[in-house]
């Protein structure tokens, strides 16, 4: 154990105090919260964040990963390796199986992802399980639906968020009541920018999935955009394939997150990187935003994360 | 933005109607600090070009909800970011309309500083007036005044006075303190990020500079100490068998290893054996930290008693006295009942008292209404179900307020604020 006193502190003490507080909220007024995890940044923080809330016992919830089964390679494996460590228990909520069963069907072609049919399986999930509450990653920072979402967000009987009709949330007084089958979006890392996550991840000594890192790996490009060569996306002819240096700046399903060409292969290089980028990380790298003027705020109101 | 330094942080809030400029000093404040990119700028100039604006309109830039963008308002609070070398900020871009209030009252529960747009040319209208009015009330600890488009008056000292005289005149009603007073031009960025040759007259700071020095976040470390209990950590394994942590957030002064403490409102005096923060101990930790309390004995508590030093307490007791800020279609009426949410804890409340409410144009208080409506300001008295350990809202926003909540739809319908 280190010893310290904390007379004085930085924005990162402030960020992080108010997300335990958030965590410790939720575990008190609800019931059955759960723990989104993506095997993104954001989640890895907030790993880390609950391990500050409830050490030496253990959370009072579970971890749930939706798969969308187009995860990149290296994603699963962390967030295996990382469950073994913290020994907090995993539920996997499978695209494949809502397929599978019926739920939702599969685009096909060269655009199609899974991003959108995740929503079905979170809110079939959250429905199976009785989950009252469910912790996000998502941050103001990232877009413009969410920069005006709430802390503790509401979502009725069919897990729809009504944007227009936001309950106040005064101070630090969250109101965590729900009725049964309704539920609460929490997230902790609302005020956190891309900046404060990774300064986080820096401070804390977080491990981070490889692909955060530049490396050279075989790409296409597509709308200005740069993708992974995967087996989840088809190609078109002329979308030759050639090797690049790249890294992801976000990391979500493999069809719709793009890599950007960097040489940053240390939390430092990232940190100066995203110091000097112009682009969002969105804006960057997430073809699922550039649908409408509204994608985020369409997908939110279904009950997208 | 170097993003290696440590860095202090400041939320402040921002109300106004579009046409005092208000969407164009965050914008200006953004761009200058590099708190826009330009993915979003070009979403930004898209979107004005398809609506047939000939200039690039800011507003869409924090109006991200389809019906604001639709409609041309703002209707609910925008949180943006932007960071300099000395500071993060967090800016919550509320409302100015009368009908979203609640919305204006959620960004400026939080704020260490409120802008206050005053247009020049205009002086100071309605809804200028409701938010420096809320935000005095809230104990917003700075008001800023803002007079903008002072390039449209020809920097005339003169009216800026006119301004300032104004604005004193509602300051003293209201009981604002401290208030301060910038002539600015958003739109050319005079006295916004660098000071203006264009006011020599003028000889405070540039409203950036202010920004990044003004000392907000010292104040909650100062003054008494205070700890809600939100969650007992108890880890019921072999190796942490005996181990009983009091989890939660210190609202304000400090607690250090080996303070006598009193346990509230129960009156239990004890000693603090441990601060944990995960698996760093801690000596001393003061607000806003979370952390994990261990105590000598092993006294009876639970989530929603408060920790204060035994020197300087709390008032405990079941009657208040409140400012409220009445948020709800549903009217509020004496011998209502409603939930009360009061630190971490929950209790039930009735009303014993409407004793005024607040004419916003005039500020002058109507005595004993019969009942308040969507976004009246009063003052009001009421009974809870339990003891709460409870301070003013002058000498502590978190043990000072409280929320009220409708037990039948689970809305939260207002925001109270304790009266010494």
């Amino acid at each position: 154990m280190t010893v310290k006193s904390y007379d004085r502190w930085d924005h990162l003490d402030a960020l992080e105090a108010e997300a335990i507080f958030i965590f410790r909220e939720v575990a008190a007024e609800r019931e059955k919260p759960v723990l989104l995890f993506s095997g993104g940044k954001d989640s890895i923080v907030l790993l880390r964040l609950a391990e500050k809330a409830f050490r030496p016992a253990r959370f009072p919830f579970p971890v749930m990963h939706v798969d969308t089964g187009h995860n990149f390679d290296e994603v699963v494996a962390f967030r295996d390796a990382r469950m073994r460590e913290l020994n907090e228990r995993l539920i996997v909520a499978s695209v494949q199986k809502s397929i599978d069963d019926g739920r939702v069907s599969e685009d096909t072609g060269p655009r199609a992802s899974r991003n959108r049919l995740q929503t079905t399986t979170l809110l079939d999930a959250i429905q199976e399980h009785g989950f009252d509450a469910c912790f996000g990653g998502a941050r103001r920072d990232e877009e413009r639906a969410r920069a005006k979402e709430r802390i503790f967000s509401f979502r009725d009987d069919f897990g729809q968020w009504d944007p227009k009709n936001q309950r106040p949330e005064l101070w630090s007084l969250y109101n965590g009541r729900v009725k049964k089958g309704e539920h609460l979006r929490v997230f902790p890392i609302s005020n956190w920018t891309e900046m404060d996550v990774y300064q986080y991840i820096k401070r804390e000594g977080l491990e981070i999935p490889s692909i955060y890192f530049a490396h050279e790996r075989e790409v296409f490009a597509r709308d200005g955009m740069i993708y992974a060569v995967t087996p989840f996306i088809t190609r078109a002819s002329d979308e030759k394939p050639f090797r690049e240096t790249v890294r992801f700046r976000t990391v979500g399903d493999a069809t719709c997150t793009g890599a950007v060409r960097s040489t940053a292969r240390t939390i430092d290089e990232i940190i100066d990187e995203v110091s000097a980028s112009r682009v969002t990380e969105r804006g960057a790298t997430r073809a699922d935003d550039r649908f409408s003027e509204a994608a985020m705020e369409d997908r939110k109101r279904e009950g997208y994360f | 933005m170097n993003g290696h330094s440590a860095m202090s942080m400041l939320r402040f809030s921002t109300a106004g109607s579009v046409d005092d400029g208000k969407s164009t000093l965050i914008g200006r404040l953004l761009f200058d600090a590099k708190g826009i990119f330009e993915d979003q700028l070009a979403h930004v100039e898209e979107a004005s070009r398809r609506r047939g604006f000939d200039r690039t309109e800011l507003a869409l830039l924090t109006d991200g909800l389809r019906a604001e963008r639709e409609q041309g308002i703002t209707i609910d609070v925008a949180y943006r970011y932007f960071a300099t070398p000395k500071r993060k900020f967090i800016i919550a871009d509320t409302p100015g309309h009368v009908q979203y209030t609640r919305n204006m009252v959620t960004g400026a529960s939080t704020a260490d500083v409120a802008l206050v747009l005053v247009d020049a040319r205009n002086g100071v209208v309605e809804q200028s007036r409701r938010h420096a009015t809320l935000s005095t009330m809230l104990g917003i600890p700075e008001l800023v005044v803002c007079v903008n488009k002072m390039d449209l008056v020809g920097w005339s000292r003169e009216r800026f006075d006119e301004i300032v005289a104004e604005f004193s005149a509602l300051a003293k009603k209201i009981g604002a303190r401290g208030v301060r007073y910038v002539p600015i031009s958003a739109l050319h960025g005079d006295n916004v990020v660098q000071k203006s040759d264009k006011s020599p007259w003028y000889d405070g700071p540039a409203l950036l500079e202010w920004l990044e020095t003004v000392d907000v976040a010292s104040r909650a470390a100062t003054g008494p100490a205070r700890f809600a209990v939100q969650w007992v950590i108890r880890p019921q394994s072999d190796s942490f068998h005996d181990y009983r942590a009091y989890a939660g957030q210190i609202a304000s002064g400090t607690f250090a290893v080996g303070d006598e403490i009193t346990v509230l409102p129960a009156g239990i005096t004890t000693t603090i054996t441990h601060i944990d923060l995960h698996t760093t101990a801690i000596e001393r930790a003061s607000a806003p930290l979370s952390v994990a309390i261990r105590l000598k004995h092993d006294v009876d508590i639970s989530r929603g008693d408060l920790f204060v030093p035994t020197a300087s307490p709390t008032q405990v007791g079941n009657e208040l006295r409140a400012r409220l800020c009445w948020m709800a279609q549903k009217t509020l009426t004496p011998r209502s009942t409603w939930a009360l949410k009061h630190t971490t804890r929950w209790a039930k409340a009735i009303v014993t008292g409407l004793e005024s409410k607040l004419d916003v144009a005039t500020l002058d208080a109507v005595h004993e209404p019969p009942s308040f409506t969507l976004n009246d300001l009063g003052t009001i008295t009421l009974k809870t179900s339990v003891p709460l350990a409870f301070d003013s809202y002058a000498d502590n926003r978190t043990t000072g307020s409280f929320i009220l909540v409708d037990e039948a739809t689970n809305a939260t319908v207002a925001a109270g604020m304790i009266e010494p």
